[in-house]
């Protein structure tokens, strides 16, 4: 996905380098103690099913994988997924109302023993769920025994399973979620995640939750609760199951900006201090090094595997370590969280920062998109011109809001260029304290 | 009215061939849906073009095909052989970004085939206003004045002196383009409403004015241009030299030409019919067609982007260059042309290049005496003097639209002067014009 805005691309510490090919690049991580040679694993889901998935995933060059999650198994509905296209481009939104693991546990622990001695250096984690106390020792203990790195506790699965009092269902109440993570911090050995669902007011709710329970780290954001869409013709939700449907967990591009805002709530959060595993739409390099630069120590990646295939991951690896050569870093450490000083609170951004768009009418090509989003959309302040496409930016009227670029099919073609009021910084806060703060605040 | 199958065009395809869904759905995606959008504003029509595309993107095909029909009753035909490059595509802002400018007219195609062939019927006739127009020649012009007419209540009859319905668009069109079957389609479409045929029926010959005045409250014309015009030089009664509009029909409409039995051609003329001419003689097999016109490219009155498509396509020109002569022994064998300086005074000697078959698009002859037959109807040498507002003549109960008061345009243009014709036709009629 394509990200538009004015004040992007601040440098790193290299600043514009340049490529710097003989320098070696680092791209292994510990995430909350599990060891991976990069920061790429694959997911919980239908592409860590099985061992000769997982296996071909590692040869791919994923540095890990969240194996489907082990519990009682299931069974599934035809059909299971739904998708969202847009503009011509398939799975924009993905969802889906498969459950865990449909294979018997001990099959599933098998393969996962042969995966780890045939890939020791790869991370392979155990994604669980299950009921009662007992029945997490047992898990655990017979889990543990096939060499695998840690647990991911899946309480974010937000259909089906949730019915039955587990996934979503524990991840949606704080003292629940503390619990059953402390029974696994009892039992295990080996570090545990907690995987966390989107589906709450506050993320910080379970994620404290989850650090008191003793966890080692969080996974998030699982799938959010949604109903994909409607047959027109038979009303069936989607995916329809024999003309029924029921809602399901949304993932895909279209979900990656609210689970960046949830990685970085837990963040920015001081009294929350566990290592963040980043889950969300995530389908290029650039999708993950947002999450590693607003603080996750690794990400985990499903939907662009089930469209693309594993594959994928080597385009996601190559751009990561072009870019960190470009910018002279060598290992993620160095610029993991870089982002999160820059994110503020709205009420201590400076009101007294300002930037006007200018329209290069060299590469304009005229379609006014500018104007209609601008003059319907936003604040008036583009203007058309007698003799000319080339709309022209009312300058002392421009707000900066960026719509005009982000609508402009022209890249480069709008710019926002900062104006330097003369003002010192001045935020909202600022306001407050010395007591000149009006009523207003834009909505 | 059905044309023979084996009639010669059937030997070419479509260049451009329908849109699949994927297709269509993929190449709406990128209209940018621009504001005030300079395609539209290149239509003479009207078209909402970026609304008709993005109810394409939203699998709105029946939609998409009534807003261009809306604005366009001939919208089908449009999408095939509108010279697109020229108008709403050539104005279309991916051209200034470096990117192809979106397929306007084949994404028309993809959504008027869905009802025209679809059998989904989107208009039907006005309440009955008991009013009456005669609508002379069956071409677009006289299809979209009778169109709305019809969707007004008004009786529409049209007259067309050809067996077949649909004028050019039946008999003219470059079959690579659009095949007369296609024309008729469409007519038959647009005709389900109401509209009435008298085929075979050449107003001023087998039906007098009078007539029509007595039946109709008020007349359109759209009768188009006349008959090849000759350029009256020697052998040019021989067998084999054809008039290019004469022989684009033969070729559309049945098989009394034969394109197997021609080496190599020679096409006089350098304004679209003779473009059209030479490629349709190149595509159907014709070894060596060749162009003659007395200027050179840069004056050609032709579409350039059609003179590169017959260059690829491999038709040959001799610039500056008019024929002198015809020769050969009843059939022809032979053009002799004479080279021309910048004023088109010959120069040098005469030659002669080899030709079994002679294609001379020089224009059009106007209808003059058909005119003349009008009372009170002003024209300016064969083109009828309209009111540009209304497409009225100055017979106050005749208007006028299509090649006969434009002088020779496109389909888009009689499309939407007969439009704005039937709009005019419509308020005098409201405001009790015509009363007896």
């Amino acid at each position: 996905m394509r990200e538009t805005n004015g004040n992007r691309g601040n440098g790193g510490p290299g600043g514009n380098g340049g490529s710097r090919p003989g320098r070696p690049v680092d791209l292994s991580i510990d995430c909350g103690g599990i060891r991976s040679p990069n920061p790429f694993w694959l997911a919980s889901g239908p592409p860590t099913n099985t061992a000769g998935q997982v296996m071909r995933a590692f040869d791919m060059g994923w540095g890990g994988a969240v194996w489907k999650t082990l519990g009682d198994p299931i069974t599934n509905t035809a059909s299971r997924y739904g998708a969202i296209d847009y503009q011509g481009r398939s799975v924009a939104g993905f969802n889906n109302i498969e459950l865990i693991t449909d294979r018997p546990l001990d099959v599933n622990l098998r393969e996962i023993a042969e995966v780890k001695r045939l890939y020791p250096g790869h991370a392979v984690v155990a994604s669980l769920m299950v009921g009662s106390r007992d029945e997490w020792r047992e898990i655990i203990r017979r889990t543990e025994d096939t060499g695998c790195d840690g647990f991911e506790l899946n309480f974010g699965c937000p259909h089906g399973m949730c019915e039955r009092g587990m996934g979503s269902a524990v991840g949606q109440e704080p003292r629940v979620l503390e619990e059953i993570t402390g029974w696994a911090a009892e039992f295990s050995s080996i570090p545990v995640l907690v995987k966390l669902t989107p589906n709450i007011t506050d993320i910080l709710d379970p994620g404290m939750a989850a650090q008191r329970g003793g966890a080692d780290g969080v996974s998030l954001v699982n799938t959010f609760k949604s109903v994909i869409g409607v047959d027109r013709d038979t009303f069936s939700p989607i995916p329809s199951v024999g003309g029924e449907g029921s809602s399901g967990g949304y993932c895909g591009p279209a979900v990656k900006p609210i689970a960046l805002h949830m990685v970085t709530r837990l963040g920015k959060a001081p009294e929350f201090r566990l290592p963040v595993s980043g889950i969300g739409g995530v389908q290029s390099w650039e999708d993950a090094l947002d999450f590693l630069l607003l603080g996750a120590s690794s990400v985990q990646v499903c939907t662009a595997a089930m469209h693309y295939g594993f594959r994928i991951v080597q385009e996601m690896t190559l751009g990561l370590e072009e870019w960190m050569r470009e910018k002279g870093y060598a290992r993620i450490e160095e610029f993991r969280g870089r982002a999160l000083p820059n994110y503020r609170d709205w009420g201590n951004l400076d009101l007294n920062f300002k930037i006007v768009a200018e329209i290069d009418p060299a590469t304009c090509i005229g379609c006014q998109l500018c104007y209609a989003a601008c003059e319907d959309g936003a604040h008036q302040c583009i203007a058309l011109q007698a003799g000319t496409r080339v709309p022209l930016v009312k300058q002392d009227e421009c707000v900066g809001c960026n719509l005009c670029q982000i609508v402009c099919p022209v890249d480069g073609c709008i710019t926002m260029i900062e104006v330097d009021q003369g003002l010192p910084r001045e935020s909202w806060n600022d306001r407050v304290a010395r007591g000149t703060a009006g009523a207003g605040g834009r909505h | 009215m059905p044309l023979a199958a084996d009639r010669v065009e059937s030997r070419l395809t479509d260049l451009k061939p329908a849109l699949t869904e994927a297709q269509a759905r993929a190449e709406a995606a990128r209209c940018l849906f621009c504001h005030d959008a300079p395609c539209i504003e290149a239509c003479p029509t009207g078209i909402d073009i970026p609304m008709f595309i993005r109810q394409i993107h939203s699998r709105n095909q029946v939609g998409a095909a009534r807003t261009i029909l809306e604005a366009n009753s001939l919208g089908h035909s449009c999408a095939r052989v509108c010279p697109v490059e020229v108008l709403c595509v050539g104005k279309c802002v991916y051209n200034d970004k470096g990117e192809p400018p979106i397929m306007i007219g084949r994404l028309q195609r993809y959504a008027t085939d869905r009802v025209i062939h679809g059998g989904i019927q989107l208009f039907e006739a006005g309440e009955p206003t008991g009013r009456a127009v005669a609508c002379v020649g069956g071409g677009p012009a006289s299809i979209a004045c009778a169109h709305e007419l019809v969707r007004r209540g008004h009786r529409a009859v049209v007259f067309e002196k050809a067996d077949w319905p649909g004028g050019l668009n039946t008999d003219g069109v470059a079959p690579y383009k659009m095949q007369a079957d296609e024309s008729l389609a469409e007519v038959e479409w647009l005709s389900e409403i109401g509209i009435e045929w008298r085929l075979s029926t050449e107003v001023g010959r087998d039906v007098d004015w009078a007539d029509l005045e007595r039946e109709f409250d008020a007349v359109f014309l759209g009768v188009g241009l006349g008959a090849d015009a000759p350029l009256g030089i020697p052998g040019e009664e021989l067998e084999g030299v054809w008039g290019a509009t004469a022989l684009i029909e033969a070729i559309k409409t049945g098989r009394r030409v034969d394109p197997a039995s021609v080496y190599s051609a020679v096409v006089i003329g350098g304004g679209n019919t003779a473009i059209d001419a030479a490629r349709e003689l190149k595509l159907l097999g014709v070894p060596e067609v060749r162009m003659v016109y007395r200027r050179g490219p840069d004056g050609m009155p032709g579409y350039a982007h059609e003179r590169e498509h017959a260059i690829a396509e491999g038709v040959s020109f001799t610039w500056r260059a008019v024929p002198v002569a015809f020769e050969g022994q009843g059939r022809v064998k032979a053009a002799r042309l004479a080279t021309v300086d910048r004023g088109l005074a010959p120069v040098g000697e005469p030659f002669s290049v080899p030709a079994d078959l002679v294609a001379v698009a020089a224009g059009q002859n106007r209808l003059e005496d058909l005119l003349a037959s009008i009372p009170g109807l002003e024209h300016d040498d064969g083109r009828v003097t309209v009111d540009p507002a209304t497409g009225r003549t100055t017979n106050p109960r005749y208007w006028a639209g299509g090649d006969l008061a434009n002088g020779g345009a496109e389909v888009v243009d009689a499309a939407a002067e007969g439009k704005r014709a039937a709009r005019a036709i419509h308020e005098w009629l409201a405001g009790n014009g015509g009363a007896r």
